[in-house]
């Protein structure tokens, strides 16, 4: 497999913010006092792959496509893109990749064909072809009928086609996308779903970052999975999920503090591994159902009563929940 | 590391787009916008200096106020304000929007060339605007305030200097404000530095006339449009007494080189994270 992307010890330290503006689940301050987003990353992706960035707000997700896309300078470490250094040769990169932004941000001083010609003109594709390729871009998009609307005038979802037209007109090799689906109805994000789809099997690589397991599991080939900064795994959607453990993930939602329930659960048949959290005990087993009768004695063993009991099926999200202890979203 | 590993396919074939031709296209989508808003531009850049010119170059002279020359001095002051206000504007508020909440300037910092020349492109654009605001107040100038003693178009090539020398300073000067200061900020600006700017500049009075005020003829210099205001006057009705020529032209050449620079190395901070 030749690499479209490859990084090696990619490292990013914000400078800290004033003081009280970290957000909830942001990474810790750096000796330094800076926000490290990135911690020292290695990635490599195929050429014409499918790969999934997964991981809650605050992982690096955004941080890493920013330095892929020239739009962020590393602390430290190195990052090629179709060959080019990002930040030696950032124009280079820049000629070869497209960019779909997390928030739609379309030129609003020009109408939607003009976003399309305009953007084509800055990589030096002639009006003629610029224009025959935005109608063939709109007509695929199903935003034809907006062709001469102002920006402003689009819903969400249009505003969002509108900008995978974008990324699409100048014929980029790499294509990433940053959370392209927040945001959407789930109409529009299955329509959006087919369109990479598509893309992905006329053979473009693809970068799309994802706080949505299902997305990642649906549409990527390879998913890396990181959280404050850190990659913590790196797979198949099919083989990270044969990791989680214990398949069926069960959640105790208790009266009060999950501790002694907690101990009691561990010595159970067919549990394989407990964990708690303030009222929360979460058990992961072969088979979920078998163990919930015994999991409820024990947390009334414990003088707990419980309150909730949902089971999780093995899943991108158990395993997530196994790494970090948290959820994602 | 070696880029052995990394394929690049058929892009090394891609011809590498030139620098020329994304510095043109940026231009024209600045123009394309420029020109879907050109009435609400003249209307921001210009209604004041003509309501200026209204009462001081027309109402007070025909009551007696001012003496006949007054409009000699005042119209290449009124050009100057016209030239720098537009210039400033055209570049500093729309990168406040284009730098926003959404970061519409995104698609353009994208383009394959280094990120300078998309901020020189700014400048560039803001000198065209300039140029077109001044052009405009000219000859309506010219037609509320009448016949203007010594006005004189023999001077051409200075007049150009000057024009063009003033633009690029101010808009440089816009490049630097639009993405130094957050948005919240950006009307303070306008009354705190533009307005005392605009007031304190040489553009409603000749300069030497400050002689009466010793102070303020040392305090205008260092004001920026003193110099456009001052060229232009020399360009102009060069027989109003004004700064020399050159002098002029050697500070708004040192005022472009040192707002070039500030205005591109703050843009590039706000454009690469």
């Amino acid at each position: 497999m030749s690499a479209a992307i490859a990084t090696t010890a990619l490292r990013k330290v914000y400078p800290a913010p004033p003081n009280g503006r970290r957000q909830r689940g942001m990474p810790a301050p750096a000796r330094d006092g800076g926000v490290v987003a990135l911690e020292s990353l290695d990635l490599e992706v195929g050429e014409g792959e499918f790969f999934g960035l997964l991981g809650p707000n605050g992982a690096g997700k955004s941080t890493t496509i920013g330095i892929l896309t020239t739009r962020i300078r590393p602390t430290a470490g190195s990052a090629l893109v179709a060959g080019e250094d990002v930040v030696r040769h950032a124009p280079r990169v820049r000629q070869r990749i497209g960019v779909v932004p997390q928030r739609p941000n379309p030129d609003r001083g020009l109408d939607v064909t003009e976003n399309l010609v305009f953007h084509a003109a800055y990589f030096g594709v002639s009006r003629g072809e610029a224009e025959q390729r935005a109608n063939r871009l709109l007509e695929t998009l199903s935003l034809a009928e907006r062709r001469t609307a102002r920006v402003d005038e689009l819903s969400g979802g249009q505003q969002q086609r509108l900008m995978i037209a974008r990324a699409l007109i100048h014929e980029p090799e790499v294509l990433f996308l940053d959370e392209p689906t927040v945001g959407l109805d789930p109409q529009a994000r299955l329509a959006l779903w087919d369109i990479l789809r598509e893309l992905h099997d006329a053979g473009r690589t693809i970068v799309m970052t994802t706080h949505y397991m299902e997305e990642a599991d649906q549409l990527c080939e390879r998913v890396a999975i990181v959280d404050r900064g850190r990659l913590l795994a790196l797979d198949t959607p099919a083989r990270l999920k044969a990791r989680a453990p214990g398949g069926t993930l069960v959640i105790l939602t208790l009266d009060g503090d999950a501790g002694d329930a907690a101990a009691r659960a561990r010595g159970l048949a067919g549990v394989e591994r407990v964990e708690s959290e303030s009222a929360t005990v979460r058990a992961f087993a072969a088979r979920g159902g078998e163990v919930i009768p015994a999991l409820i004695r024990a947390a009334e063993e414990a003088g707990r009563a419980v309150t909730d009991i949902p089971l999780r099926e093995p899943s991108l999200e158990t395993l997530f929940i196994s790494l970090t202890g948290r959820r994602l979203t | 590391m070696s880029g052995a590993a990394v394929a690049t396919g058929d892009a090394k074939a891609r011809p590498r787009v030139r620098r020329s031709r994304v510095f043109l296209a940026l231009l024209q989508r600045d123009l394309r916008v420029a020109r879907k808003e050109l009435p609400f531009f003249l209307i921001r850049t210009t209604l004041q200096p003509l309501l200026f010119i209204v009462v001081f170059g027309f109402l007070l002279p025909r009551m007696g106020f001012m003496r006949g020359n007054y409009t000699s001095a005042l119209l290449p002051g009124i050009l100057a304000v016209s030239l720098t206000f537009a210039s400033i504007q055209s570049v500093a508020l729309p990168l406040v929007q284009d730098f926003g909440f959404t970061r519409e300037i995104e698609d353009r910092l994208l383009a394959p060339v280094p990120t300078r020349l998309v901020a020189a492109e700014k400048i560039v654009a803001g000198v065209i605007q300039g140029m077109i605001s001044a052009l405009f107040v000219m000859p309506v100038a010219r037609l509320i305030m009448g016949p203007i003693p010594g006005l004189t178009l023999s001077h051409l090539p200075l007049v150009v200097l000057v024009v063009v020398l003033g633009a690029t300073a101010f808009s440089a000067l816009g490049l630097l404000l639009g993405t130094a200061i957050s948005p919240q900020q950006i009307g303070l600006m306008f009354s705190i530095i533009v307005a005392p700017m605009i007031f304190f500049g040489c553009a409603y009075y000749p300069w030497t006339g400050l002689a009466a005020v010793p102070v303020m003829k040392y305090a205008v210099l260092a004001n920026p449009l003193t110099y456009v205001a001052e060229g232009m006057r020399g360009a102009l009705t060069p027989s109003i007494p004004h700064m020399p020529v050159a002098a002029t032209a050697g500070a708004l050449l040192l005022l472009s080189a040192v707002f070039w620079g500030l205005g591109l190395r703050s843009f590039e901070r706000r454009a690469v994270g």
